[in-house]
């Protein structure tokens, strides 16, 4: 089962200090502690004394505790949220070039329109398209593509943040 | 002020009260050299840059502050990756300074470069590359402050050598005094949660069973006289890990002594039966508890840490406390004391006659040699215990000779057990020794070391007779690698497998001279008190005194890797007895 299922994964959304060799620290602390990384996705935030690497692990590798708590005594790492998938709206973005001889253009051009994804760019046998949607839905598009033959393709693995309240607080509430 | 990096790094150093520095100088620290003639901070001449890392480590171990060594970069910083490894597991607070080759230099595999940072990530709490001049006394401030607080360990600072050389612009600075530190993943927090403590001391009313299982960070937070307080008040024994040897004194009634794979029978026992084990500082080491999942199935835990991630990474507990061990354990005695103190307790007596029972029939022991059999390490150890003062700081290395300094020594005061426990490093005794009489001059400090682990840093006598460490090493020489040897004997059906080193070769007294020791060589049990005692006497040279052992002698009690610790093997002496 891969991360994009979101089966048997946890997402973990660690803020860390913006500084060289982080990610190294990071990573390192996943190989030798044996815990196992399904995707890692690194990006500056608005503050930019810090990062945000959103990580999915596998969570049989290890249990899940442990793998915070190590986390955690990274002195760099700031802290760390832990977000269940059915309490988050997660995304991933994939580039994706495919064969795309001008007599099949136009059934991938009807698999662009149903997924609402994005022509990059043309080529006279190729066509680069990119999606951004939740994990699964960019699995079960980079399924479609797969037997008209994929020449490239790159997913950014999976970014994440919880969702939001949706009952207002009532007003006449003490 | 205007200064230059390599001044910086010294004033920053004195800043942080460091008085003695372990170390070795070469290319690309050398500029930091020059300053040091100029600094309060006494410099150490080692001869291999493990020993002022192990030298270090001995000095934190025995003042509790920090230790600190510099060395160069390259194979001097692989040289001390060991005692920062030995540093890490055993929460060791230091802090490694090292050199690096100049900072655009770095990543063309220049003379005598390696990726410092990148080997030592694992092996320390944390680690610096310190890129400009104008850092160092800021990122020295916070090494120190990483290094001691919460959970201690070792921390480096790689400094390039262009920040630090007077002759490279790169190195001109204006001095400032940090007074903060920028570290806003880095929140030690020391109080334990009061409600937690509250369910904790209820537990302790509740127990009919208890044990205290203490371990290093009683030491560590400086929570002895806490525990103290704790076993005498609630009257529950204590068993106190390798790591914590002397945090309770070994002469009290409640101390049981050492549990584990080569724990005493009552400590391994009592703690196999309780239903309540109260883990202060302790981590649950796979040497402490044999097979995890049949270690002391009855109790209930309730487990004390600095560190969270100890907190259910072997053994679930029932309260979890995270924070310092000592502020925890006067919290604990103050709501044990709300509930009642002493008063509250239940009776016990029928608990405490049982461990009194194991403890008659199953005591240390061993049998004294006979005719013209060699010495019993037992009996030097003994002796050697019986005849220095009881503040006497003892260092081993990793063996045989260790599991009997444990089991033997009477350690009554704290930070006199100098040893490393979690990664088990051949070697240790000598330079962890000087490190300790470095820190306390005033205090008599012998290490006990085996053949095998004498042979690994011997070289160190070296800088203990030229620097003035007048330190003791009783040299358990059995010939052997005598802990692996009793594996194979035990476990490989006596097929002897590369652990035989000779008895004679070195000639361990005249090395002993040559190194600038006093040598001596002891074979009989009646030679042992007099050699111990003209030891004893020598205050201004280091003595070695060879004491030649019997080489099939064995650590008992054991409990076999990976077995339950109900299945302890005792003494041969004593397996008729009733269990």
């Amino acid at each position: 089962m891969s991360a994009a299922d979101g089966g048997g994964t946890t997402t973990l959304v660690v803020r860390v200090e913006n500084k060289a060799g982080v990610l190294a620290r990071v990573a390192g602390l996943f190989a030798r502690r044996g815990f196992n990384i399904e995707s890692l996705a690194v990006a500056p935030t608005d503050d930019e004394r810090f990062s945000r690497l959103t990580i999915v692990v596998g969570v049989d590798a290890a249990p899940m505790e442990q793998v915070v708590k190590q986390l955690d005594k990274l002195v760099n790492v700031v802290d760390i949220r832990e977000l269940n998938p059915a309490a988050s709206v997660e995304r991933e973005l994939m580039m994706v070039t495919v064969r795309a001889d001008p007599e099949i253009r136009g059934q991938i051009l009807d698999l662009v329109r149903i997924f609402q994804a994005t022509v990059l760019n043309v080529g006279y046998d190729e066509i680069m398209v990119s999606l951004t949607g939740s994990p699964s839905r960019v699995d079960d598009f980079e399924g479609l593509l797969r037997p008209y033959g994929i020449v490239d393709v790159q997913r950014t693995g999976k970014v994440a943040l919880p969702k939001l309240v949706k009952a207002a607080p009532d007003p006449l509430a003490p | 002020m205007n200064m230059n990096g390599g001044q910086a790094l010294m004033k920053a150093l004195e800043n942080e009260g460091v008085d003695i520095l372990f170390g070795l100088p070469g290319g690309a620290i050398l500029p930091v050299y020059d300053p040091l003639i100029d600094s309060s901070i006494r410099h150490v001449l080692v001869r291999h840059e493990q020993g002022a890392g192990h030298m270090a480590e001995g000095y934190a171990h025995a003042t509790g502050r920090p230790g600190v060594a510099m060395v160069t970069s390259g194979p001097a910083a692989t040289n001390i990756v060991t005692p920062l490894c030995d540093a890490y597991m055993d929460s060791i607070p230091m802090v490694v300074v090292t050199g690096q080759v100049p900072y655009a230099a770095i990543g063309t595999d220049a003379f005598q470069e390696c990726d410092t940072t990148g080997i030592t990530m694992s092996v320390t709490k944390h680690n610096y590359l310190v890129t400009e001049a104008a850092d160092i006394p800021q990122v020295i401030h916070d090494a120190f402050y990483i290094a001691t607080t919460g959970r201690p360990g070792p921390v480096l600072v790689d400094i390039p050598k262009d920040i630090v050389d007077p002759n490279n612009p790169r190195s001109a600075m204006e001095w400032y005094t940090p007074d903060s530190h920028d570290l806003p993943g880095y929140l030690p927090n020391q109080a334990g949660d009061a409600e937690l403590i509250r369910q904790a001391a209820k537990l302790i009313c509740e127990a009919e069973r208890p044990v205290l299982y203490t371990g290093g960070g009683i030491l560590k937070s400086r929570g002895a006289e806490a525990l103290l307080e704790l076993a005498e008040m609630t009257g529950i024994h204590v068993v106190t890990t390798l790591m914590n040897r002397g945090g309770f004194p070994d002469d009290h009634p409640l101390c049981l002594g050492m549990p584990g794979m080569h724990g005493n029978y009552t400590a391994v026992t009592a703690m196999q039966e309780a239903d309540l084990l109260i883990a202060l500082g302790a981590r649950f080491d796979d040497r402490v508890t044999g097979k995890v999942g049949e270690f002391a199935p009855l109790a209930k835990i309730v487990h004390v840490d600095i560190d969270s991630a100890e907190l259910g990474k072997v053994r679930r507990p029932d309260v979890a406390i995270q924070g310092d061990c000592r502020v925890v354990i006067e919290e604990l005695v103050k709501a044990l004391k709300e509930m009642g103190g002493s008063e509250a307790q239940p009776d016990r007596n029928q608990w405490r006659s049982r461990i009194s029972g194991w403890q008659e029939r199953f005591p240390l022991t061993y049998e004294q040699s006979k005719g013209d059999e060699l010495l019993k390490p037992q009996y030097v150890l003994e002796q050697l215990r019986d005849s220095t003062p009881s503040d006497t700081i003892v260092a081993s290395g990793v063996g045989q000779h260790q599991m009997w300094t444990s089991q033997y020594w009477k350690f009554n005061h704290p930070y006199t057990w100098v040893n490393s426990g979690g990664l088990g490093t051949m070697g240790f005794a000598i330079p962890a020794a000087i490190g300790a009489k470095a820190g306390r001059p005033d205090r008599m400090v012998w290490a006990v070391d085996g053949d095998g682990c004498f042979q690994m840093t011997a070289q160190e006598l070296v800088t203990a007779a030229t620097e003035g460490f007048p330190i003791k090493v009783a040299l358990i020489n059995n010939a052997y690698l005598g802990m692996v040897r009793q594996w194979q004997e035990m476990f490989y059906e006596e097929r002897y497998s590369e652990v035989y080193l000779t008895r004679d070769v070195p000639d361990y007294k005249m090395w002993a001279e040559a190194l600038g020791c006093v040598g001596l060589r002891v074979e009989s049990p009646e030679e042992v008190g007099p050699a111990i005692a003209q030891a004893n006497e020598i205050d201004d040279q280091p003595v070695v005194v060879e004491f030649r052992c019997e080489a099939e002698e064995n650590v008992f009690p054991m409990v076999p890797a990976g077995m339950s610790n109900s299945d302890v093997v005792v003494d041969p002496s004593q397996r008729d007895q009733p269990r």
